[in-house]
This record gives structure tokens, C-alpha cells and sequence, in this order.
């Protein structure tokens, strides 16, 4: 049984992750006002003259009060519907699930393959801590974080699909039809993703499981003989758990919204390139949906991290 | 209770099944009969359209060119073709008859109706529509049907060149009635079967095209906005054909086995002094400007030579009205350090404004700003985003640049940028001379006659307007050798956007 005192902590991370999430639309519109231009300008480009422009807007309801569209959409959102593209018409639903289930699937993929490659790169680095072996992940590791992803992204492309051709330049999930075909359009997106955010899960995890090692109950463990990965496996890992999915929770929360770079490499139709048509269109309703995703999925995350520490942790749970 | 090793499989696991349900593996798609066709353009966004009224980036012309047609057709020398209209017919090039073709039909079986040309060219006039054509919708006065073939429009002054304005894309010929653009619906040589806004779309071949037989089975459109990326994915056999190279790369393809589409187009970056504020608006300072334009190394350095030498009047030397009596103005930052003291300049500061929405004018400004400083005046150049210029910078500041798309006639490009009047007169030039002779030259039937009006024009703007036109810019695409039948169109690139009747794939 989970007791009670646990439930009111988690959920009390969950109202605080409700209340920001609200505070986060509001941000978000209320700095789309400060940007100049609107969608009726998008539209017409070049060809904005003043009359075609009070046409447009008028026809798009833009001419009433920021305040007024704010709380229509806002009303909208607390029944379900949140509203539609200004510049496509299209509900948002339409706009938004394939997208999100192609962001989904690229960072599903991403975590399948970085998270346990991390947390093992990164218990053999601490195990044998002032090794080759470790500094060697530690050389990698910075070198990796130092080199930007669209240039990580750019040479594989260059290495795999121009020069020796094993690999598609573009990930089409059209072209999927075979688990090997999906191994094959996904390789260089998730690898050059991987890559991302690999290095600072292996670096957190080392640096917490050092921590553990370091502690009076583990000499004690290695004194009474157990073996090293018994010390590591029974006694550091679970005491890592909470610095390790924090960091494992703030690398994979960049995989929604911060690939743009590789989706733009990959032609990938994710989400992130959804919301920079969004701002670069001025479609408001857009923006505010794409941002609530970006917000959950984040909340979502560190809260999930956040309840493992909370339930890893045996005095959290009886403060 | 959920103890710490559930945990620690929580953590690894909670990853792994996001996502994974949602691929459905689906059998591959055969070729198509005539091949499949996979183009990469440079933009692409949910802004995407297959309204014709509202087609703005190379990505909407070429969609729009696959679905539909126009009453007319420009041809390689910018001469309007029937195309959906088999005569336009005017006494007084004012009250115009237009018969239609017989016998054409819809993607969805219908046939061509003179009630679908009227819908098709009214519906720009209102401005919910958005239309990127108004201008030139506000000249009909009226359009109507006469008879189930015929369609009599009048326009409110004479105007000879209508038959080419009908074929500007924006006035593509839609179905009565159309208002949701989702599903289009039109009579050009491919059936749009799949259309998402920034994503992908994916035209099939239409196999009753009026106008010919077409090869292509398929063509699938998509943007791949990286230059580098979409470079990458033609070598490596991901895309046949792509449109925007950078002049730069041209060499390496061509070196590669790839084949390169050159357009002359009459396409320009321009250089924009405000004449009606500020210290850019006395006429010497303007004078000398013009005279800081290195044409010559702007074409070889910026364009590696795929540009055509420019002379400050906006009419390419491929128009048909190009008057080869303008003087040449030549590089001579002297003879501009003579004009600038004359406007009391020398050693004046001035910001010139660039961005990349006004293509290559950072390069540009950097020559300008060399050239000035032995012309004793000092350039500050102030790069702004591209996101915003045309409506926060461009026409606004005293001195900086705008990019013209070619247009068809030298009417079109005098009547929107150069007219005391136009909303894109970009350097605020009045002249009253100017106006008349556009005026005249619109109803002149006289092809002579016509020719020297406009060659006059062509002095004035070049003596006295703010614009400084250094080149007119070639377009470059680059395609997989398997595709033929691609030939350059003055339109613009990608034979003016309207390549799926013509282009067909070697071996399929």
C-alpha cells in the first residue's frame, strides 16, 4: 500500500504543475502581443496594404481585444476544443496528432536507445572511476556536448547516405514498412540525438553513483566481501535514483521541443517545426497549443522524475 | 509497495513503449507507371496553400501549377499562350470577350463552365479572400457570364496587356463555389492526392490533361529548408530535383553527374535610398549611390556569374521593352566622391539596412560599404531578421534593400513599384511624366509605339528614381540526370513553377 502522506506530496507536484501550466499559456500569449505583426500580415506578405489588411482581419475576428481572444481560447481549451488554425483552418487536433505522434516516436526511439546505453556507460565509468577507460567517456562525453547536433546530424548525413549510401538522407515514415526499414530511416535522426543527450545522462550518472560509492554503508558493504556489482547494483544504484532520473528527465524533455535542428536536416514533420511555422505565421491558437504540449510533456517528465525520487527515497516518505 | 528496483526498471522502461504503437507497418508503394517524381523546395510551411489567390512561396506555385490552369499561359518569351480560354477578344482593350475551351474537365468529372471563370476571378476582390492578385482584380469593373462558354469582362481603363495578366498563377480557374481549398479541385495535369500544409503533398498523373499526354506517374513536393540538407539529399538518390542552389555549390554538382537548371529571370535585389526624408533624398547623394554599385564583382563573387549585369531600371534584358539606349552606368566611386560633397556627404555616416529576406543583400552592402568609405562616406550596415522585414523594415528606413520576383509585364513591375501612386513605390519617387507615360503605354495597341513609351520610362527610373538594381539574378536548380524535359521558363525556376506537364523520368 502507498501511504497517505505520499499521495498528498505527489499530489501536491501535480497541482503545482497544473497552476504553471495555466501561467505558461498566459506567458505565451501575452509575449506573442509583443511580437510586431499579426497572421493577416503573414498571409498577405508584400501585398499588405492598409485596406487588404483591415479586410483580413476583420474576416479572422483579429480586430477584437487580446484579452477577449485570450479568454474565448481559454474557454475553449476547458471544453475540449482547442479551436483552430488561423491560417489553415484546420481544428488543431487535425494539426497537431500526426505531429505529435511523429515527435513522440523519434523521442520514444531516442530514450530506447540513449537512456540504458547512459546509465550503463555511466555505472562502468563510475565502477572504474580514474581509469582509461573512464576518461575516456569523459573526453567523449565533453567533446560530444561541445559539437552542436546539426553539425553531428550534417556529417552523418555526409558519412552514411551521401558517401558510402547505407542510410536515407531524409526520415520518411512513409517508407517504413519492415521492422529493418525503421531501423534503417530512424538510424541517423536517433543517432545524432542520442549523442545529444547521452553525454549529460552519462555524466550525471556517473557523478551520482561515485557519490553513493563513496558513502560509509557501501565500505561497509565491500568490508563485509560483497562483490563489486552487488555493492553497485544493491547498495550505490538504488541511492542514485533521484539525481539520476532528474537528469535523465531534463535530457529527454529537449527531445520535444528542441530538435528543431534535426527535424529541419531529416525533413522530419515533427512538432517542433510545427510551432516555428506557428510563430513565423503569427498563428496565435497554434502556438498556444504547441506550447501546452511542449509544457506538459516537460511537467510530465520532471514530475514523473520527481515521483520516482519521492518513492525511491524512504525518508521522503514519511516526512 | 513500489520498491526501489521497481523504480530503477520504472526509470529504463519509461521510455521504451512511447510511440512504438502508433507505427502501423504498411505494405511498400510500387513505382508508379512514368516514375515517381520527388521535388525539394527551400520553404515550405502550414501556411501552405492550394488557394491560387493566396500562393506566395515557390512551394504554392508549383502545387497550384500541377492542379490547375489559368485562361492563359506565358511562354518562354513571356507572351500569354491560350491556355483554359481559346480567344480573348477586345475592339478597345477595355471591354474583353473570353471564349472558353470545349470540352475540358474537372479532377472531380465536371466540365469547364464560364460560371467557374467568373467565380475564379471575382472572388479576389473580396478581402476576407486574401488575395495576393487584388491589385490586379481592382482594375475589373466587371465580370460576367454570357452564354454557358463565354465570359465578357470589362476593366475599368483599357488595358492591352490582360491576356497576360490572366495568366499571373493567382488567377488559376477554381470551381464555382470553392471555398475549402483541402480537397482541390482543378483542370491541370495532376489530381492532388494527398496535401498536408508543411509537411508533404503527393500529385497523381491526371490522364484526361487537356493540353497534352503526361509522362509523370506521381510527384511528391515537399521543402527541405537547409540548404546543405537538401544538397545532401539529392546526391544521395533521396530527391531528384531541387530548386534554390547556392551559386557556390553549382560547380560541385555539375562535377557530381548532376544537371543544373539555369533561369535568367528578371528577378532583382535592389538597393533603396528614400527620396522623400532624410539625407537620402537629395538627388546627388542618389547620384552617387548608384555609382558604388560594383556590378561587375557582385556577379562574380556573389553570384559566381549566375547574374545578368543590371543598369538601375527594372526591365531585364530578355523583356521584349528592354531599351538598349540606357547608358550603361559604370563603377566609379570618384565620380560618386564628386556627387556625395555636392550633397555635403563626405564624412557622413549612414546605416544601411540588410537582411537575409532581401536575398544576398548582406554581400551586396559589404561592396557598398568598401566602395563608400574611398567615396568618403561611411556605411554602418545593420543586419535585421529576416521574420518581419517586409512589413518592419523594408520601404521604412532611408537606406536598404528589397527583392523583386520577376514579373510578366513592364507594365506589371511600373504599375506596382514605380507609379507615384504604387504601394511598393519603394523609394518614394514621384513623377508626374512617368505616370502619363504608364497611362499610355497600358491602352497604346501600337507595338512601336508601345516600345518607345516604355523605353522612355526606362530613362526616367534609371536617371532619377532611389533604386539601385545592380543585377537581375539567375535562378538555379539542380536535378538527377534520370529527369528530362525540363527546359528554363523567365517565370522563375523549376521552368516557372509549372514542370509537372513537361518533366518526365528517363527509364520509367
Amino acid at each position: 500500500m502507498i501511504h497517505s502522506p505520499l499521495m498528498v506530496l505527489i499530489g501536491r507536484r501535480v497541482a503545482a504543475a497544473l497552476a504553471t501550466l495555466i501561467f505558461v499559456s498566459l506567458a505565451v500569449f501575452a509575449i506573442a502581443q509583443l511580437m510586431e505583426g499579426d497572421v493577416a500580415e503573414a498571409i498577405l506578405g508584400q501585398s499588405a496594404t492598409p485596406e487588404a489588411l483591415a479586410g483580413l482581419r476583420q474576416a479572422m475576428h483579429l480586430d477584437q481585444p487580446a484579452w477577449r481572444r485570450y479568454l474565448e481560447w481559454a474557454g475553449g481549451v476547458l471544453t475540449g476544443d482547442l479551436g483552430h488554425s488561423l491560417i489553415t483552418g484546420l481544428p488543431m487536433r487535425e494539426m497537431i496528432g500526426t505531429r505529435l505522434v511523429n515527435s513522440l516516436t523519434l523521442a520514444g526511439l531516442t530514450a530506447l536507445v540513449s537512456v540504458p546505453l547512459a546509465l550503463a556507460l555511466g555505472i562502468m565509468a563510475a565502477v572504474r572511476r580514474g581509469t582509461a577507460f573512464d576518461r575516456a567517456i569523459s573526453i567523449a562525453t565533453i567533446g560530444i556536448v561541445s559539437v552542436p547536433e546539426f553539425l553531428i546530424a550534417t556529417l552523418a548525413v555526409m558519412l552514411f547516405a551521401v558517401t558510402l549510401r547505407w542510410l536515407p538522407a531524409l526520415t520518411s515514415t512513409r517508407d517504413v514498412h519492415s521492422i529493418w526499414d525503421l531501423v534503417r530511416v530512424f538510424a541517423l535522426p536517433v543517432f545524432s540525438l542520442a549523442c545529444f543527450v547521452m553525454a549529460q545522462m552519462v555524466r550525471m550518472t556517473r557523478a551520482a553513483v561515485i557519490d553513493a560509492l563513496d558513502t560509509s554503508y557501501c565500505e561497509a558493504a565491500r568490508l563485509k566481501g560483497c562483490s563489486p556489482a552487488r555493492v553497485v547494483m544493491r547498495h550505490a544504484l538504488p541511492n542514485a535514483i533521484g539525481p539520476i532520473a532528474n537528469a535523465i528527465a531534463l535530457s529527454l524533455s529537449t527531445l520535444l521541443g528542441g530538435v528543431i535542428v534535426v527535424e529541419i536536416i531529416f525533413n522530419y514533420p515533427g512538432i517542433a517545426r510545427l510551432m516555428v511555422d506557428a510563430v513565423a505565421t503569427r498563428d496565435l491558437p497554434l502556438v498556444q497549443a504547441v506550447a501546452i504540449i511542449f509544457c506538459t510533456a516537460y511537467l510530465i517528465l520532471v514530475t514523473t522524475a520527481d515521483v520516482v525520487t519521492i518513492l525511491a527515497n524512504p525518508r521522503l516518505r514519511h516526512r | 509497495m513500489i520498491g526501489r528496483r521497481d523504480a530503477i526498471r520504472l526509470i529504463g522502461g519509461g521510455g521504451l513503449s512511447l510511440g512504438l504503437g502508433a507505427c502501423g507497418f504498411t505494405p511498400a508503394r510500387p513505382e508508379p507507371a512514368g516514375g515517381r517524381l520527388r521535388v525539394a523546395v527551400a520553404v515550405s510551411s502550414t501556411a501552405d496553400t492550394m488557394d491560387p489567390a493566396r500562393q506566395t512561396v515557390v512551394s504554392d506555385f508549383c502545387r497550384c501549377a500541377m492542379v490547375y490552369d489559368g485562361l492563359t499561359r506565358l511562354d518562354a518569351r513571356s507572351r500569354p499562350q491560350f491556355a483554359l480560354a481559346e480567344a480573348i477578344e477586345s475592339q478597345d482593350s477595355r471591354d474583353w470577350s473570353i471564349r472558353l475551351r470545349r470540352g475540358v474537365r474537372f479532377h472531380d468529372g465536371s466540365p469547364l463552365t464560364a460560371a467557374d471563370v467568373v467565380y475564379s476571378l471575382n472572388r479576389h476582390l473580396d478581402p476576407a479572400v486574401g488575395s495576393k492578385a487584388r491589385i490586379f482584380a481592382q482594375q475589373f469593373a466587371s465580370v460576367r457570364a454570357d452564354g454557358p462558354d463565354h465570359v465578357r469582362l470589362v476593366l475599368e481603363s483599357a488595358n492591352s496587356d490582360l491576356p497576360t495578366i490572366l495568366g499571373i498563377s493567382q488567377f488559376q480557374i477554381v470551381r464555382d463555389g470553392t471555398r475549402d481549398f483541402r480537397h482541390p479541385v482543378g483542370t491541370g495535369p495532376m489530381r492532388m492526392v494527398e496535401f498536408a500544409p508543411g509537411v508533404r503533398s503527393l500529385a497523381v498523373r491526371w490522364p484526361d490533361y487537356w493540353r497534352r499526354k503526361v509522362r509523370l506517374g506521381e510527384i511528391e513536393l515537399f521543402s527541405i529548408s537547409d540548404d546543405s540538407a537538401r544538397i545532401n539529399a539529392l546526391l544521395s538518390g533521396d530527391v531528384d530535383l531541387i530548386h534554390a542552389i547556392n551559386p557556390r555549390i553549382a560547380h560541385h554538382l555539375e562535377h557530381a553527374g548532376f544537371d543544373l537548371l539555369v533561369t535568367r529571370s528578371g528577378g532583382y535585389t535592389n538597393l533603396i535610398a528614400r527620396l522623400d526624408r532624410g539625407p537620402t533624398s537629395h538627388p546627388d547623394f542618389v547620384a552617387g549611390l548608384k555609382l558604388l554599385l560594383d556590378r561587375e564583382t557582385m556577379r562574380n563573387a556573389i553570384f559566381r556569374g549566375y547574374a545578368t549585369i543590371g543598369n538601375d531600371q527594372p526591365i531585364a534584358p530578355t523583356n521584349p521593352y528592354f531599351d538598349p539606349s540606357v547608358p550603361q552606368r559604370a563603377f566609379d566611386p570618384d565620380r560618386a566622391r564628386h556627387h556625395f560633397a555636392r550633397a555635403g556627404m563626405i564624412g557622413a555616416r549612414l546605416p544601411i539596412v540588410t537582411s537575409a529576406a532581401a536575398d544576398k543583400s548582406d554581400d551586396m552592402a559589404v561592396l557598398i560599404q568598401n566602395a563608400g568609405r574611398r567615396a568618403g562616406v561611411r556605411f554602418d550596415i545593420r543586419r535585421v531578421p529576416s521574420d518581419g522585414y517586409w512589413t518592419n523594415s523594408w520601404m521604412k528606413v532611408p537606406l536598404g534593400f528589397g527583392n523583386v520576383n520577376a514579373r510578366p509585364t513592364a507594365d506589371i513591375i511600373f504599375t506596382q513599384f514605380f507609379a507615384s501612386d504604387a504601394p511598393w513605390n519603394e523609394s518614394g519617387w514621384k513623377n508626374a511624366r512617368f505616370d502619363s507615360l504608364l497611362r499610355a503605354a497600358r491602352g497604346e495597341t501600337d507595338e512601336a509605339r508601345r516600345k518607345s513609351l516604355y523605353g522612355e520610362m526606362q530613362h526616367l527610373v534609371h536617371d532619377q528614381a532611389g533604386i539601385g538594381i545592380p543585377l537581375f539574378l539567375s535562378s538555379l536548380d539542380a536535378h538527377n540526370p534520370r529527369v528530362k524535359g525540363l527546359r528554363p521558363m523567365p517565370q522563375g525556376g523549376l521552368m516557372g513553377f509549372d514542370f509537372a506537364a513537361d518533366a518526365w523520368m528517363e527509364g520509367a
